[in-house]
């Protein structure tokens, strides 16, 4: 094979993203030494004991609570995390005046695309709650080491939810800290969309709302996909759009269950108000046909397909859709 | 009790394409190990069981309440002959982190003598036909305070079996064994014996019916028809050499000789929950990342090293064991306690034999602390105690193959172990034959004046004791149909009768000869200690 080829292969393999990055490059030769050079892998009869200690829901977080670190999350937000979302994402922020007669603690429900979402939507709330929330956060991928446990909680102030399940220890410490004042942000889909559209929302957030009796706010964020959606590295320039909802509560004769439903459409009946217009979205939510956030249910290249025909591309990049 | 999670239990695993490398010892090395996929199993030891948080207490406890006799306080008085007889170097292994048990009750019994206005008072090292110990092994077994009150004055010392004048013929059993031990055992009006039990064999009658006897006695059950009978010895009631032990006691308390014993168990914390070793006591699917670092640095480490540094490193280790039981009393009551707590840390419920059976042998066995792991040693270390640790049935089927893995260097420490040299060079190169070496050759070494006169002077173990350690091999030797010595020095392993191999697969390949294709495997991942209960 001659250079150019080889160059125009690596091309093409960059452009259908099978390429395999540096870091990926560097460690395949290291991924093929034995144990012990490297990780164990763990025999298939064996349940792989907990892990105790410091890591995972078990991570302590109080300490970035405490009034310096949330005076020095405060100033991270508003000089430099707002300034760069504001350059990254440009965000059209719509529906803040629903939250004009919210008064106290308040759980932000949303969708959620992308590693953007969170500096985006925290930088985004408006300043009563902006500098007193927490983010609920996947105790397994945030606070999955110690290093990135300290650090989500200092600059986003993460704290470690259980998403596998409604774990006893994470209500617990969402319900405490919404007692002391804290507003709760938690992205119910439970990880960021693998494909574009959204996912099924999980009860957490209406769990807690409902124990706490605490409003939940929906909110629907468009956009985030395109500057990093999952499994690319590195950011790209784009528009989007934050759309708060009107405060919700839990009927006194309404479960967890139905609550979250209720969430999950209302963030829906969001996605078409962005998408469209406030109008032809109400009246698609009288008529129960808002389009669903979770897409059409065929086969997975159609979502692809479908998803990408009618989204707005991301600034700076080609209108085609194939590589040349 | 101490603050931990609760110890797990042993396991036995079946390797699956998932299991990693397993770790094989080999000698003052190891070696990571691939096992064939869906015929081998491994067994792990259970994890060390919580220590005593108050040995102290525990040990005044066990002499104030003891099993079936009065406390310890009501056997003494003034004008008594107090005789402490203690185990010697050979327990625990790797010797334990001070204060040694040993210590911590020798100096609880003598509290108590000391209030009483005991005078007479001897402290013996039960070493059998073992070499002598050294005044820093005595100082960490007893302790300095001990050590210091009582070595000038010549009352603290090691046991000699050969002084012709330290020695009391005590009569026969029923079935011919003659029975001897310690004169001044004899004379004292009361003989309280220290034991640490490491493993079930330990402790009971045999404390004083052999550590504190001769070869005149030995003989009649370290010898290869008892050690053949005794399936296992470390199960009481299978074993042939408990039973003759059992004997022996009887005739020594008909004689009249009071004995007040004192035994513990120790959990097998032997290499420590943190620290530089700990790893080796870990599953390997649950080694972190530093527990890697730390055993690649150390193998890097190792690798640089000549044998005789390693082996001093090793021999530097002192286990952090805890005390997890103490009792004391008549010696048959406090040994069925002490029994089932040895067990509860040790036994491990294994379903049915295998066709091989891999071992990885470390570097000390009961015969060379603070010295060589010769050959002959390597092989009482596999096939006499590893082999015999099993409750039921043998591990290994009958006609099975067994693959140790030890360097195996054709070395010797000619202090310790002359006779063993001998033994290596002439007896070995004629026969490996249990019962034509006993018949043979055993005399001719036991009354051997050089080598007498080494145990007696030196350090030397005494000169029959290398046949001992052939003998502890032969149920092994009986049952098994070939012995496989994985990375051994080829040489010193054929004259061992085994066969070398220089790689693990090299080795199952060469067992197929004996067992057939595809044959099962079990692997013993020792130590920690375990003991294999085989249904």
């Amino acid at each position: 094979m001659t250079a150019v080829s080889n160059y125009r292969a690596k091309i093409s393999q960059r452009l259908a993203g099978s390429e395999v990055p540096m870091v990926g490059r560097l460690r395949r030769p290291l991924q093929a030494l034995p144990f012990p050079y490297t990780a164990p892998t763990i025999p298939q009869s064996v349940d792989v004991p907990e892990k105790r200690g410091v890591t995972g829901t078990d991570f302590p977080t109080d300490w970035a609570r405490t009034e310096p670190a949330r005076r020095t999350r405060a100033v991270l937000i508003d000089t430099m995390v707002r300034p760069v979302m504001a350059g990254l994402a440009q965000p059209t922020r719509r529906g803040v005046d629903r939250l004009s007669g919210l008064e106290g603690p308040a759980v932000f429900a949303a969708n959620h695309h992308s590693h953007v979402d969170t500096p985006l939507l925290l930088s985004s709330l408006p300043t009563p709650w902006r500098h007193r929330a927490v983010i609920g956060a996947a105790a397994d991928y945030f606070f999955g080491s110690r290093l990135t446990g300290a650090l989500s909680a200092l600059v986003i102030g993460a704290i470690p939810i259980d998403r596998t399940k409604i774990s006893r220890a994470s209500t617990d410490l969402a319900r405490d800290l919404i007692d002391e004042g804290w507003s709760l942000v938690v992205f119910p889909e439970g990880g960021r969309s693998p494909d574009g559209w959204g996912q099924p929302f999980r009860g957490g957030a209406a769990f807690i709302a409902k124990r706490t009796s605490t409003p939940v706010v929906p909110v629907h964020i468009e956009g985030t996909g395109r500057i990093l959606r999952k499994g690319k590295s590195t950011p790209t320039r784009s528009r989007t759009t934050i759309t708060f909802g009107e405060p919700l509560y839990c009927g006194e004769d309404e479960d967890a269950r139905a609550f979250n439903t209720r969430i999950e459409a209302r963030v829906a009946e969001l996605a078409d108000e962005a998408m469209t217009n406030w109008w032809d979205a109400r009246k698609r939510a009288h008529e129960q046909d808002t389009p669903r956030l979770t897409g059409p249910q065929t086969a997975s290249w159609r979502r692809v397909w479908e998803l990408d025909a009618d989204a707005p591309k991301a600034m700076g990049t080609s209108s085609t859709r194939w590589p040349r | 009790m101490s603050p931990r999670k609760a110890p797990r239990p042993g396991l036995v695993l079946d390797v699956d394409a998932s299991t990693p490398p397993v770790l094989f010892h080999h000698g003052e090395n190891f070696r990571m190990e691939k096992l064939p996929v869906g015929r081998s199993r491994i067994i792990y030891p259970a994890e060390p069981l919580r220590g005593l948080t108050d040995p102290e207490q525990a040990i005044r406890d066990a002499l104030d309440n003891p099993i079936d006799s009065e406390p310890l306080k009501a056997l003494m008085s003034p004008d008594m002959k107090l005789t402490i007889a203690f185990d010697d170097i050979s327990l625990p292994l790797p010797p334990m982190r001070k204060p040694d048990i040993r210590q911590r009750i020798i100096e609880a019994v003598l509290d108590i003598a000391a209030e009483v206005g005991v005078d007479d008072v001897h402290i013996i090292a039960a070493l059998a036909l073992h070499r002598r110990m050294t005044e820093d092994e005595l100082r960490h077994a007893v302790g300095d305070r001990v050590y210091d009150a009582f070595a000038p004055s010549g009352r603290l010392y090691n046991h000699d079996a050969e002084d012709p004048d330290g020695m009391t013929h005590l009569g026969e059993t029923l079935h011919g064994e003659e029975v001897q031990i310690s004169k001044r055992a004899v004379d004292s009006d009361l003989t309280v014996y220290v034991n640490i039990n490491l493993v079930s064999m330990d402790g009971g009658h045999k404390s004083t019916a052999t550590g504190l006897s001769g070869y005149t006695a030995l003989r009649h059950h370290h010898n290869v028809d008892t050690m053949q009978k005794s399936k296992s010895f470390m199960d009481p009631p299978n074993s042939e050499l408990h039973t003759k032990n059992w004997r022996q006691g009887d005739v020594i308390r008909n004689a009249g000789v009071k004995i007040f014993q004192i035994e513990t168990t120790i959990n097998n914390n032997t290499f420590g929950e943190t620290g530089p070793l700990s790893m080796l006591q870990k599953r390997e699917w649950e080694w972190t990342g530093r527990d890697r670092a730390k055993f690649l640095a150390m193998q890097g480490g190792l690798n640089y090293m000549t044998a005789s540094a390693r082996r001093k490193v090793f021999h530097n280790w002192k286990a952090p064991y805890e005390l997890t039981s103490v009792q004391a009393g008549e010696i048959e009551a406090v040994h069925k306690v002490t029994t089932e707590n040895t067990f509860a840390q040790h036994l491990v419920p294994v379903e049915g034999q295998t066709d091989i059976m891999t071992m990885g042998l470390p570097y000390i066995c009961p015969y060379n602390v603070n010295s060589v792991m010769n050959p002959i040693l390597v092989a009482v270390l596999g096939l006499g105690y590893f082999f015999n640790m099993y409750r039921g049935k043998p591990l290994v089927r009958e006609g099975g193959v067994l693959i140790m893995s030890h360097p195996t260097p054709w070395d010797f420490n000619p202090v310790h172990h002359p006779s063993y040299i001998d033994f290596f060079e002439q007896v070995l190169a004629e026969t490996t034959d249990p019962h034509e070496i006993e018949r043979k050759y055993e005399k001719q070494y036991a009354e051997d004046e050089w080598y007498r006169h080494l145990y007696r002077t030196s350090y030397a173990y005494h000169g029959v004791h290398p046949f001992y350690m052939w003998y502890w091999c032969s149920h092994a030797l009986q049952h098994l149909g070939q012995v496989i010595v994985v990375g051994g020095d080829p040489k010193a392993v054929r004259r061992l009768g085994f066969r070398p191999a220089s790689t693990l697969q090299d080795a199952l390949e060469m067992a197929t000869d004996t067992v057939g294709p595809q044959p099962t495997i079990t692997h013993y991942h020792n130590p920690p200690m375990l003991m294999a209960d085989v249904k």
